[in-house]
């Protein structure tokens, strides 16, 4: 691996004009009152109603989404037809898993770093809740025959081939957070990490509880500026994110069961990311569209760095891609101001920054001489992360790069990071940047 | 000569006939365009095609109907039955053709329209929602005169077809389908298709299913037709309206033979026609069309419309302008208080759009937006907070300074006057009233309230973003009330004042409802809600004479709204008042009418006077449609005329020696007096 990557970010100046997200909805069972579409409208339509130019001046619309239902097909489409951009404004869906909506603003910047665009809306969306149930192969081959049959007399027998094990629908959301190549589900890639880094279930917890109080304090404090509500056809009111447990302790946490790994294991539904559905958007604009329309910039995205890794530890991805950045840009943890590392599990966070201060791993797996300094706790995830607020995958990347814009502004600060592991083996990493006043 | 008709031959041997009139936005079957109709028929008959299509060349309309303008102009009986035997002619000659006929239909297919459509072998609407068929006609006082009696129930059989003509509502092309109205219901891309198809294949008609045709037999019709008079019993009463009647007993004694049924369509309909139900219901749809025109002469067009305030008043308004195309940002204080506009708004969009695609579009153009992010984008601003004087003056200050410099400012409040309100701008001659009507999406008018210092082009701008939603705009001077609820107020303070006395509230209602009202006040006051009557009564007070009875203010503070807490004058059960029966006598109703009806004229005449509307047609119909003021009867200052205006002054008269003041004759009166 070459480490000395040229920045692509280098080539022209990339700003964020504003962005805002939904409220991120637990999954309650039933498919959630908004579909993928609906959440992004919902989100980018106050972001539009914001800015000085119409829907129509976008050049682009690019959203990430993981899975999105059967009437939203290149969702991203769908998605700006609705918020009235007119039929010329071109649009695209990116899927890099739970980075999907990092993908999208990554492409965004690709776009107008050379010259195709000047200004895009770029984000990403998920409604978990909504993704679908799926009849199994044996029951799609029986309707098949089914169908073929015509006498009174066949369809008689293909009726006698129906059994139960036909019935047993396929859970798509269940499939998707399962390792495609070597089967292990998210939380088991999780499993291995504790394993391997002896991480212990009291810190897993400790972690998790700490990521809820800080949840709670955010809200206390207004620090989620960037919410906007969304109001259901039923008149139903959605003003916060739903996913904030503010009763939780050590030992209510200690009293979940493992889910992954059972009867054993240490991953329990407290130290994990919550299933939910939301969308986060920005507006990206080159240097001239900032001029042209006097818009006011929130910061500007530096850097960006992909890498893959083995699957079954996936939750070392933002390790990977955040290393190349800091070498390339030559900085250290504490150039740092900010870090957004996505919640998708507090074992796989806690693992990230063990072995970020690792001599030996830094070493082996990431070619340098020596560890980064550590990633201080009051720097981290400060107004907690997927754990208490939730992991909508093909949202999340769009959110934590929005969010750790806005905590750069609140703090008056100047560098951020922010990245994600993703299913599959990989990990996403950027670098943001705030000129501070 | 080929004004109104253009015909043209494929090579297929097809003759496509395509009826465009010039100078017109909708087509109308003038007599002028039905005699070019005819001899058309007669060339195109001499050619023998192949079959014979008969389109409009119009974008977004069939055929309106017949020419209601001249209808106006009928003054006997005679001149009417010889028209319709002339139309019969035609039609005929066009049901006569040898080849097969169709009538290729997008957009409006409206009476006439319908009935020559009718006389084509075959249909075929659009499934556009511009395409609307139905006979209207009962709603102007007549019913189906050129052969749609006859042929419509020849095509669908008895019930729907008596069910079409009497309601006179309108279809979709599936819903025509479905009854048999049309042949097809298609997407407009292959209304072409299957014209050639339908002319190819010439299928023959087949007649209405049994259970259709069997209510017209001769011993089941008379049975058949009690039924129908029920029915309509509980829309419309026989004195108000007689048309519906007519076309009951007109089937009843026809339905069995054609040649009955043409005569007693070309002797019953001009008999209608030329009665004072029928002439002033097109008195009215003449005024509406004036009403239309008048808001025409401006190119100013909203796509944003920003509406301050989500109560009822203010979601419904946006949820309308919404629904007309508009994008919408509708402002409130918090998110909480706008869940409720949104569910009302989907509700709305439910019923008048149906298609989930569409109601989707409208759902994604109307944004709930606490922080007034869409007022510095929006074309319009509305305000509709609560009636509060110093609360608007301080949202008019705050927003003023945000929007964009060329949008409309309107405020609808219903009853300050503007001058108090626009006080506090920078620019006070911007603020211009925009009064709807509460439900807005069924009622027909907002007022447009100016001032003297208004500027004309103001005034016009705002009277045209009335017609883009699809309202009716009457311009109104500024004063307490403007209008609608200057007149309105003295009939309810007049029925609450009667209640006061001790009068049942379902006597006063059936008193009003008798004279053609379509509520009676006491049940509008607790439709309305007490409260808003009051505090518009409080308002008018200064104006109006007479104080503002005691037992309303006592009701209001007991929390005794009307419909909307459950209890107001009447005590309401599932939206629906408790009433007792009426025992009151004819005479005692008359006088209860009398009181209310004679302030309402009064104060009607008190406006014109004081030049609150252009003119007394504009106030007729700005009470008619504001009110639901008996439409029948032309409006007030006209029911006024075609009585005898000094009838009216010496009741007044006598009223005012017996109750007071509150009844003393306006000075207007003067003007409309045959005797000194």
């Amino acid at each position: 691996m070459n480490m000395t990557h040229s920045n692509p970010y280098a080539a022209a100046d990339v700003y964020v004009i504003d962005g805002c997200r939904t409220p991120q909805l637990k999954l309650a069972g039933p498919p959630g009152p908004f579909r993928a579409s609906d959440l992004a409208v919902g989100a980018a339509r106050q972001l539009l109603l914001d800015m000085p130019f119409p829907a129509h001046a976008l050049d682009e619309v690019i959203f990430g989404c993981v899975s999105s239902g059967p009437d939203e097909a290149n969702i991203a489409r769908v998605i700006a037809l609705r918020l009235g951009c007119g039929d010329k404004v071109h649009a695209m869906t990116v899927q890099r898993n739970c980075a999907s909506g990092m993908q999208a603003l990554d492409c965004a910047v690709g776009r107008i770093a050379s010259g195709q665009a000047d200004l895009i809306l770029a984000g990403g969306t998920e409604a978990m809740s909504h993704h679908p149930v799926m009849l199994n192969e044996a029951m799609v081959a029986w309707l098949a025959q089914w169908n073929r049959s015509h006498s009174l007399k066949q369809r008689i027998r293909v009726l006698g081939r129906l059994k139960p094990a036909h019935l047993r629908p396929v859970i798509a959301l269940l499939r998707g957070l399962t390792d495609p190549v070597v089967g292990l589900s998210m939380g088991q890639t999780a499993e291995q990490l504790a394993e391997d880094f002896s991480i212990s279930r009291e810190a897993m917890d400790r972690y998790a509880l700490r990521s809820h109080q800080r949840l709670a304090s955010a809200i206390e404090e207004n620090h989620l500026g960037e919410i906007v509500p969304l109001i259901d056809h039923k008149g139903n009111v959605y003003l916060q994110d739903d996913g904030l447990r503010s009763d939780t302790t050590m030992e209510k946490l200690a009293h979940l069961k493992p889910v992954f790994d059972r009867p054993f294991g240490k991953i329990s539904a407290g130290n994990s990311a919550q299933v939910t559905d939301g969308a986060a958007c920005l507006i990206l604009a080159s240097a001239r569209a900032v001029e042209k329309h006097d818009l006011p910039v929130l910061g500007q995205l530096r850097d960006c760095q992909w890498a893959g890794l083995e699957p079954a530890r996936m939750g070392l991805g933002p390790v990977h891609a955040m290393a190349p950045i800091m070498n390339r840009q030559q900085l250290d943890s504490a150039d740092i101001d900010y870090w957004e590392i996505n919640e998708a599990f507090a074992a796989q966070v806690l693992a990230c920054l063990r072995t970020w201060q690792d001599d030996d791993f830094c070493h082996s797996a990431l070619q340098r001489s020596q560890a980064f300094q550590p990633i201080p706790e009051k720097r981290l995830n400060v107004d907690g992360g997927g754990i208490s607020l939730g992991h909508p995958v093909g949202a999340s990347g769009a959110r934590i790069v929005l969010h750790l814009l806005k905590i750069l502004e609140r703090e008056n600060a100047r560098l951020g990071m922010a990245s994600l592991c993703i299913g599959g083996g990989q990990g996403g990493a950027m670098l943001v940047e705030r000129k501070p006043s | 000569m080929n004004k109104h008709f253009h015909l043209q031959q494929d090579k297929q041997g097809l003759a496509w006939l395509t009826f465009d009139s010039p100078d017109k936005a909708a087509n109308v079957l003038t007599e002028e365009a039905l005699e070019e109709f005819d001899t058309q028929l007669v060339a195109i008959a001499q050619t023998h095609p192949k079959g014979l299509v008969i389109q409009s060349g119009k974008e977004k309309g069939f055929i309106a109907g017949a020419d209601v303008k001249a209808f106006s102009r009928i003054d006997s009986p005679g001149q009417a039955e010889q028209l319709i035997l002339r139309v019969h002619d035609i039609f005929r000659r066009l049901e006569a053709l040898s080849f097969p006929t169709v009538a290729l239909i997008h957009g409006f297919c409206l009476g006439g329209g319908l009935e020559l459509a009718l006389a084509c072998r075959y249909r075929i609407a659009s499934t556009d929602p511009v395409t609307r068929l139905g006979f209207p006609e009962v709603r102007l006082g007549i019913f189906p005169g050129f052969g749609g009696s006859l042929r419509s129930i020849r095509l669908l059989g008895h019930m729907p077809a008596m069910e079409l003509m009497l309601s006179g509502r309108n279809l979709v092309a599936k819903q025509a389908q479905r009854i048999g109205l049309v042949d097809h219901a298609l997407p407009r891309r292959q209304l072409k298709n299957a014209a050639r198809q339908l002319i190819h294949e010439a299928a023959p008609r087949k007649p209405p299913r049994l259970w259709h045709r069997l209510p017209g037999s001769a011993p089941l019709r008379p049975l058949a037709a009690a039924l129908l008079r029920r029915q309509v019993r509980k829309q419309v009463r026989e004195e108000h309206y007689p048309a519906p009647y007519t076309l009951i007993d007109h089937w009843r004694r026809n339905a069995g033979n054609a040649a009955g049924m043409y005569a007693s369509e070309a002797r019953r309909v001009p008999e209608l026609l030329t009665g004072s139900t029928a002439q002033n219901l097109i008195r009215l749809f003449l005024l509406q069309d004036r009403l239309k025109s008048q808001a025409m002469d401006s190119d100013f067009h909203a796509s944003h419309v920003h509406v301050i305030g989500g109560g009822v008043m203010g979601g419904d308004i946006a949820a309308w302008c919404v629904l007309r195309g508009l994008r919408v940002s509708l402002q409130d204080r918090g998110p909480e208080q706008l869940g409720r506009a949104i569910k009302r708004a989907h509700v709305l969009f439910q019923r008048k759009l149906r298609d989930r695609y569409r109601i989707q579009d409208a759902m994604d153009r109307l944004m709930p937006d606490h922080q007034g992010k869409g007022l510095n984008k929006a074309d319009v601003v509305i305000e509709a907070i609560f009636e509060d004087l110093d609360a608007k003056q301080s949202l008019f200050a705050d927003i003023e300074p945000r929007m964009k410099p060329d949008a409309i400012l309107a405020s609808n409040t219903s009853s300050i006057p503007l001058q108090q309100l626009a006080g506090v701008l920078a620019n006070p001659r911007r603020l211009v009233g925009l009064h709807f009507f509460n439900p807005v999406a069924k009622m027909p008018l907002v007022e447009i309230v100016t001032t003297e210092d208004t500027p004309d082009e103001l005034a016009a701008s705002a009277g045209s973003f009335i017609r883009q939603i699809g309202k009716l705009p009457l311009p109104v001077r500024s004063h307490p009330g403007f209008l609608v609820n200057r007149v309105l107020m003295p009939y309810l303070m007049e029925a609450v004042i009667l209640l006061n006395e001790g009068v049942p509230g379902v006597d006063i209602d059936r008193a009003a409802r008798d004279f053609g009202m379509p509520m009676g006040p006491v049940e509008l006051a607790d439709t309305v809600g007490l409260d808003i009557c009051l505090s518009v009564a409080e308002k008018l007070s200064g104006l109006l004479p007479g104080k503002v009875p005691e037992n309303l203010r006592r009701l209001v503070e007991q929390k005794k709204l009307g419909r909307k807490s459950g209890q107001g004058f009447y005590a309401w059960h599932d939206n629906k008042p408790r009433k007792d029966k009426s025992v009151a006598d004819r005479e005692t109703l008359e006088q209860y009418k009398d009181r209310m009806i004679m302030r309402l004229i009064n104060e009607s005449v008190a406006c014109l006077r004081e030049g609150i509307v252009a003119d007394a047609d504009s106030l007729d119909a700005g009470i008619v449609f504001g009110t639901g003021f008996a439409p029948f009867r032309g409006g007030p200052l006209h029911h006024v005329q075609e009585e005898d205006p000094d009838k009216f002054f010496s009741k007044l008269q006598k009223l005012e020696y017996t109750y007071g003041e509150r009844f003393a004759p306006d000075a207007g009166w003067d003007k409309l007096l045959t005797k000194p």
